[in-house]
């Protein structure tokens, strides 16, 4: 077994932990206190857990697809659609995220008097940070898929490829290999910017952490949060190096 | 049989007059070459003739079908579809190769007649693997083309542009990528293809191969021919001062 599948396991097994406890109702593991209060903390952050990933995952889903969509509009032989694209990217990149999840949640109640409902909070974030990380996304793919040498379109051309046969056997495949190193800081930043949701009061890991810690008066639960997000990333990490390592069997 | 024709051709980029009114028919089975300081329009006359750039005036035909005619001091070019047609009629191969990196040497070759041409894919691997042999790079049908060097890649080019069947070749400085010792195999398959009888038209520095090889010498210098005819004529006794003076500079 080589070094970084046994830190996977290692991570997984980590990552595990709660779920077990939680399943199992467990919540006194040993006659420790402390170890004893890190599994309760546990036990209670794993909604918030739930929340988080749920909100990671759709926001990747949404926005990786959308961000293509983006791509192709900013690239557009249209001069008004890419204007359009260009000031959707720079908004999105020039304001803070949290600043933009409260305007997706309040929108519909200032513009249209629509009154929010609690469950407008969950979609409000998903909608929020998609249309965000589609802008990111969009920028990466654009640099991804500018690198593809020029010479290749006329190869391609030259050779009878229609537009759509160039992008999807020449250009695309190329495009994720370039784009793979800068995604990955891309979705490491997503899971810890999930915490921003609590901007529009969507309960998820990080919110519960500090309510706990207000509570215990003790930081124990952010630091327990804290080792959530590390080693999510560090499964993050090695799954992206995975693919990267996958990538990687026509270079030198 | 003229395979191509190209009558009065003139392109310009911004403000730079690069093709100034260019002639030039080839005859089947004819060898070309094309020599001229660099500048001179060799490379941009190849891309009006392989469709990579537009004319601006001028009429191009291939096999006595037209691509584009001369309406009003414009070139007019026909439509899409009998682009398309046309467009298998020529090959072309680059100076710095531009083979796809993430398919395999056989891919390379058999992707676009299956895919463009849509043909039976035992059949063209058949083919392919022929031409392979008969560049003696059999062995490397699996390598990707990182993994070759410049000689090898190039041979995998004109593999590649000969597994379309195209009619004529265009060569586009096809050694001057490479080192003294690959150039020498990549001539020596261009000798093998003259001997098969293929039409070519190769741009090249390479003075002692133009004039052992080829049939007739083209000779350009700021966008005009100022010279052509037998490589006997052209290159040993040149009439043009300026074809003098530049081989009498490159052959040193
Ligand atoms: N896409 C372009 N836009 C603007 N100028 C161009 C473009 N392509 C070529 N040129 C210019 O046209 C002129 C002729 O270029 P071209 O590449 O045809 O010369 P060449 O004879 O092939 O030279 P070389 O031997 O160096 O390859 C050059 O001055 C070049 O800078
Ligand atoms: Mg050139």
């Amino acid at each position: 077994m080589n070094k970084k599948v046994f830190i996977a396991a290692v991570v997984i097994f980590v990552l595990l932990v709660p779920a077990v406890l939680i399943s199992f109702n467990i919540t006194k593991v040993t006659g420790n206190e402390v170890l004893d209060n890190i599994v309760s903390i546990m036990n209670r952050l794993s909604n918030g857990i739930w929340s988080s990933l749920i909100l990671f995952g759709l926001t990747l889903l949404f926005s990786m697809p959308i961000g293509l969509l983006v791509t192709f509009a900013r690239r557009s032989r249209f001069k008004v659609v890419e204007m359009i694209t260009k000031f959707y990217i720079s908004v999105m990149r020039g304001t803070p995220l949290m600043l933009q999840l409260i305007v997706v949640y309040f929108a519909p109640y200032y513009l249209f008097k629509i009154p929010l409902s609690s469950d407008y909070r969950f979609y409000a974030a998903v909608i929020g940070f998609s249309l965000n990380y589609a802008a990111y996304f969009a920028e990466i793919y654009r640099s991804g898929i500018e690198a593809v040498p020029k010479g290749h379109y006329e190869a391609a051309k030259v050779l009878g490829y229609s537009r759509r046969q160039t992008f999807m056997k020449i250009v695309f495949p190329q495009m994720v290999r370039h784009v793979l190193p800068p995604v990955t800081n891309e979705v490491i930043t997503l899971v810890k910017d999930t915490s921003l949701a609590y901007a529009i009061a969507y309960v998820e890991m990080f919110t519960l952490a500090k309510q706990i810690a207000a509570a215990q008066s003790s930081i124990l639960a952010l630091f327990v949060a804290g080792i959530f997000y590390y080693f999510f990333n560090l499964l993050v990490a090695f799954v992206m190096g995975r693919i990267e390592n996958k990538m990687n069997y026509y270079t030198a | 049989m003229k395979l191509l024709e190209i009558n009065n051709i003139k392109k310009t980029f911004d403000d730079l007059e690069v093709l100034k009114d260019i002639s030039i028919s080839v005859e089947q089975g004819e060898v070309v070459s094309i020599l001229g300081p660099s500048g001179s329009g060799k490379s941009t006359l190849l891309r009006c003739a392989t469709l990579l750039e537009t004319m601006d005036a001028g009429s191009l035909y291939y096999c006595g079908e037209t691509v584009a005619e001369n309406v009003d001091g414009k070139s007019v070019y026909v439509g899409k579809h009998d682009i398309k047609r046309i467009q298998g009629y020529f090959g072309l191969v680059f100076q710095n190769f531009n083979l796809f990196p993430h398919y395999s040497v056989l891919k390379n070759i058999i992707d676009a007649p299956i895919h463009v041409q849509k043909r039976n894919k035992k059949e063209v691997e058949k083919e392919a693997m022929k031409l392979l042999e008969q560049m003696g790079i059999a062995d490397k049908k699996d390598y990707y083309p990182c993994m070759l060097s410049g000689g090898q890649q190039q041979r995998v080019a004109i593999a590649r542009a000969l597994a379309m069947n195209p009619k004529i070749l265009f060569f586009d400085e096809p050694t001057s990528a490479l080192d003294p010792e690959l150039t020498s195999e990549i001539l020596k398959v261009l000798r093998m293809l003259a001997a098969e009888k293929m039409t070519m038209v190769i741009v090249t520095h390479e003075i002692d191969f133009a004039r052992n090889v080829s049939d007739r010498v083209i000779f350009m210098d700021e966008g005009y021919i100022i010279e052509q005819g037998a490589p006997q004529d052209v290159i040993d006794n040149p009439k043009n001062d300026r074809v003098r003076a530049f081989l009498a500079k490159v052959q040193g």
